[in-house]
C-alpha cells in the first residue's frame, strides 16, 4: 500500500511537469496549428537560468523571475524569427522549423551556459516528508502547487479575461478575429511567450528534483507531447489530465515492472493514442456548421 | 465615403480583379451583383484588408486604407460581416458580440449590445450558448451583429442571404434598411439580386473581375440584361 502511494505521489510530481508541458504545446497549437517541438527547450532554460542565476548569487525568487522572463522573451523571439517569417507554409514545414529551433537552441545553451549536470537545493529544504509511509521532498509539493496555480491563472486569464478571448477567438477563426480589429500577430507572439514561460516555470520547479542539462529538453518535449496527445491536442484540461496520467503510468512501471521501460511508457502511449483514439481523452471533434 | 480606383488584386499569379472603380456616398445601400466567381468576396476581402491589393486605391473618408493592416481598418469604421458567417464556433454568443467591440472598453459596448439584441431578439435568447450550435440564420444574424459592435460608419455585407429560408433572408434584408436609416452606409453583396436591389440605393454588376454595369437600382432591376442574367425573367 505504501509503495502504491509512493509510487502516486512521485508519479503526480512528473505528471505536473509533463501537464504543463502539455499546456504549452496546447497553447501554441491553438493560436498556431503548429506543434511546437522547442516546448521541451523552454522546460531546460528554465532550470538552467535558474541554476546560473542562482550560482551567481541571486536571490532564488530573483533567479526565477528572471529565467520566466528571458525564457519568454526567447518564445516570442522564436515566434518572430522562425514562426512568422514562414507564415503560410504547411504546417508541416512549421513543425520542422521547430525541430531545427529546438536543435539550435539545445547547442546555443551548450556554449552559452556548459555541458554540465546542474541543480539547486529545494525551496523549502531537503528533508524529506513522510505520508502515510510514503516520502515525499518539499520540492514536489512545490512542483504540484505550481502547476495548480499556473492552470488556475490560465483558467482566469482565457475565462474572464477580454485578452484571453481574443486569444481562443484567434484560435478558433483568425479571419474573422482580424475582421473585428483583433491584431492577430500579437496573438501569436503573446501565445508563444506564455507558452515559453509556462515551460519555464516547470523546469525551474522541478530541476532541484530531476536536476538539468542543456540536452534534456528533447527527451521532455517527446514526454510532454505524448501527454498533450493523450489528452486531446488542443484542450486544456486534456493536458492536465493527460500530464497527470502519463506520469503515473510511467511511475507505475517504473515501480512494479522495471525502471528501464518507463520512457518506453510515451511511446507506447503515442502509438496507442494514435491509432485508437486520435481525438485524444478530451479533444473534441470539430463540428463547425456550414 | 469609400471610393475604389483602379483596384487589381490576384491569386498567386491569376490575376481575378482587372481594375475595378466603385464609389459610396455617404448613408447610401449600394449592391455588388455578380455570378459565382466574378470577383465580389475578393472585392471585400481586399476592402477588409485580408487580401493584397496588386494596384489601385482605396480611399475611405479621406485616407488611403490600401497600407492599413486588416485589423487597423475597423477603427477607421469599416466593419465587414463575412462570406460564410465566420462566426467564433467555441464561444458564447454574448463572447462573440463582446469580441466586436475588441476595440473599446467603455459603457456604449453594453448599449451597442442592448441594441444589437433589440435588433435580432432571438440572440437574447441564446446569449448564453456557443456560437457554433445556432441555426445558420442565427449565425448570419449574430455575424451582422458583430460587425455592428464595431460601431462601423459603413459596413460591409458579404452574402448575408446565403443559404438562409426567404423568411429569414427578408428579416436580414429589413435590418439593413434600418441600418440606413440610422445613418450607417452600407456595400452589400449579394447573389439574390431581386432581393438586393429592392433594397438598395445602386448596384454594380461584376463580371470576371471587371465592372460591367452600374447605375441607380431601379433602373439595374429594369434592365434586361440584368432581368435575363441575374433574375431569371
Amino acid at each position: 500500500m505504501s509503495d502504491l502511494l509512493q509510487f502516486l505521489l512521485s508519479g503526480l510530481t512528473v505528471g505536473a511537469v509533463y501537464a504543463l508541458l502539455a499546456l504549452g504545446f496546447t497553447i501554441i497549437f491553438n493560436a498556431s496549428g503548429v506543434v511546437n517541438f522547442a516546448q521541451g527547450e523552454f522546460v531546460m532554460l528554465g532550470g538552467m537560468a535558474t541554476a546560473f542565476g542562482i550560482a551567481a548569487g541571486l536571490p532564488v525568487p530573483l533567479a526565477a523571475l528572471l529565467a520566466i522572463l528571458g525564457t519568454a522573451a526567447l518564445g516570442v523571439a522564436l515566434n518572430a524569427l522562425a514562426i512568422a517569417p514562414a507564415r503560410g507554409a504547411p504546417v508541416v514545414s512549421l513543425i520542422i522549423i521547430t525541430i531545427g529551433a529546438a536543435i539550435f537552441l539545445q547547442g546555443a545553451a551548450g556554449l552559452l551556459f556548459d555541458k554540465q549536470i546542474h541543480r539547486y537545493p529545494g525551496f523549502s529544504g531537503e528533508a524529506a516528508l513522510r505520508i502515510l509511509g510514503a516520502t515525499i521532498l518539499p520540492q514536489s509539493l512545490w512542483v504540484i502547487a505550481g502547476a495548480t496555480l499556473t492552470f488556475a491563472l490560465l483558467w482566469l486569464f482565457f475565462s474572464r479575461t477580454l485578452t484571453g478571448k481574443a486569444v481562443l477567438a484567434t484560435a478558433n477563426n483568425p479571419l474573422a478575429a482580424s475582421l473585428v480589429g483583433i491584431n492577430t500577430r500579437a496573438i501569436m507572439a503573446l501565445s508563444f511567450g506564455l507558452s515559453a514561460a509556462i515551460g519555464a516555470v516547470a523546469g525551474l520547479l522541478v530541476t532541484p528534483i530531476t536536476m538539468t542539462a542543456y540536452n534534456t529538453g528533447v527527451a521532455l518535449a517527446l514526454s510532454g507531447f505524448a501527454a498533450a496527445m493523450l489528452g486531446g491536442l488542443g484542450s486544456p484540461l486534456g493536458a492536465l489530465v493527460g500530464g497527470l496520467l502519463l506520469g503515473v503510468l510511467e511511475a507505475l512501471t517504473a515501480g512494479y515492472v522495471s525502471s528501464q521501460y518507463k520512457d518506453a511508457v510515451s511511446f507506447i502511449l503515442i502509438i496507442l493514442v494514435l491509432t485508437f483514439l486520435p481525438q485524444g481523452l478530451l479533444g473534441r471533434k470539430s463540428t463547425d456548421r456550414v | 465615403m469609400l471610393s475604389v480606383e483602379g483596384l487589381r488584386s490576384r491569386y498567386g499569379r491569376i490575376e481575378v480583379l482587372h481594375g475595378i472603380d466603385i464609389e459610396i456616398a455617404s448613408g447610401e445601400i449600394v449592391c455588388l451583383l455578380g455570378a459565382n466567381g466574378a470577383g465580389k468576396t475578393t472585392l471585400l476581402r481586399c476592402l477588409s484588408g485580408v487580401q493584397p491589393v496588386a494596384a489601385g486605391k482605396i480611399t475611405f473618408r479621406g485616407e488611403n486604407i490600401v497600407p492599413l493592416p486588416a485589423h487597423r481598418r475597423l477603427s477607421r469604421g469599416l466593419a465587414q460581416s463575412p462570406e460564410g458567417r465566420q462566426i467564433f464556433a467555441n464561444l458564447t454568443v454574448e463572447e462573440n458580440l463582446r469580441l466586436g467591440a475588441w476595440l473599446y472598453a467603455d459603457d456604449r459596448v453594453q448599449r451597442d449590445m442592448d441594441d444589437a439584441f433589440a435588433l435580432f431578439p432571438v440572440l437574447k435568447q441564446k446569449r448564453a450558448l456557443a456560437a457554433g450550435g445556432l441555426s445558420g440564420g442565427q449565425q448570419q444574424m449574430l455575424a451582422i451583429a458583430r460587425a455592428l459592435m464595431g460601431r462601423p460608419t459603413c459596413l460591409l455585407l458579404d452574402e448575408p442571404s446565403m443559404g438562409l429560408a426567404p423568411i429569414i433572408v427578408d428579416q436580414i434584408f429589413d435590418v439593413v434598411r434600418q441600418m440606413k436609416a440610422l445613418g450607417l452606409t452600407v456595400l452589400l453583396v449579394e447573389q439574390n439580386a431581386f432581393g438586393a436591389l429592392r433594397i438598395a440605393d445602386r448596384g454594380y454588376v461584376l463580371e470576371t473581375g471587371n465592372v460591367v454595369l452600374s447605375g441607380p437600382a431601379h433602373e439595374l432591376i429594369e434592365s434586361p440584361r440584368i432581368r435575363e442574367a441575374y433574375l431569371g425573367l
